[in-house]
């Protein structure tokens, strides 16, 4: 069952890099948010599996629930902060949604 | 019961498969939070479950499988809000949402 596990974790963990991909590459600021909320998600998975190959899981399991808080906080934070600046746009395409008449 | 958990884990690295495909792949950024929505959350709950029923079962600590439940609920609460508010920043920002003509405007 230890293989499972950890057969499991190296393809999550192959998983969080093409999420990587798209937090540098991606063309707007929010793009990047969706690559980071990704990667949090997959990691709160991924300490589960770590806790159970390490025979440590009841203390693994707090710093997964705290995790998962800190993912959640820390997207409502930026996507609050983005919403305020007006430096969001398109790349290639025009410049999306002036407010100027 | 090991079966069972591998069954479960195996679905969950399908939804997650899924939901990065879906992050690479789609044309823009409405579209994208679709797959980072549904499929993340969902692929979370299917995993972490499964690790739920192998720690209640196998390793006999009911304690730790309950703390496992309550993660699963916190993220089946927390994940839609996030990706909400993702797509609020972006309205409230102006962003456009894509659509064939734009496409063939960028490729003439």
């Amino acid at each position: 069952m230890n293989q499972v596990f950890l057969y499991a974790g190296l393809y999550l963990c192959l998983l969080m890099f093409l999420s990587l991909f798209r937090a540098v590459v991606g063309p707007t600021v929010l793009d990047r948010l969706i690559g980071v909320n990704a990667i949090g998600s997959k990691t709160t998975s991924l300490l589960i599996m770590i806790g159970l190959m390490y025979h440590r899981v009841e203390m693994i399991v707090d710093i997964a629930l705290a995790y998962a808080m800190l993912n959640f906080i820390t997207v409502l934070a930026a996507s609050r902060y983005f919403q305020k600046r007006k430096g969001l746009y398109d790349e290639g395409s025009d410049r999306a949604g002036d407010n100027t008449p | 019961m090991n079966a069972v958990v591998i069954f479960l884990l195996i679905c969950g690295l399908i939804f997650f498969t899924g939901g990065t495909l879906g992050i690479l792949r789609f044309p823009d950024f409405y579209s994208r939070l679709h797959p980072a929505g549904k499929l993340d959350t969902f692929g979370l709950v299917t995993t972490v479950g499964a690790l739920a029923l192998y720690i209640a079962f196998s390793q006999e600590a009911i304690l730790t499988a309950v703390k496992i439940c309550l993660i699963i609920v916190f993220v089946f609460i927390t994940s839609p809000t996030a990706t909400h508010a993702i797509v609020d920043a972006g309205v409230r920002a102006g962003l456009k949402p894509w659509t064939k003509q734009s496409q063939k405007r960028d490729v003439p």
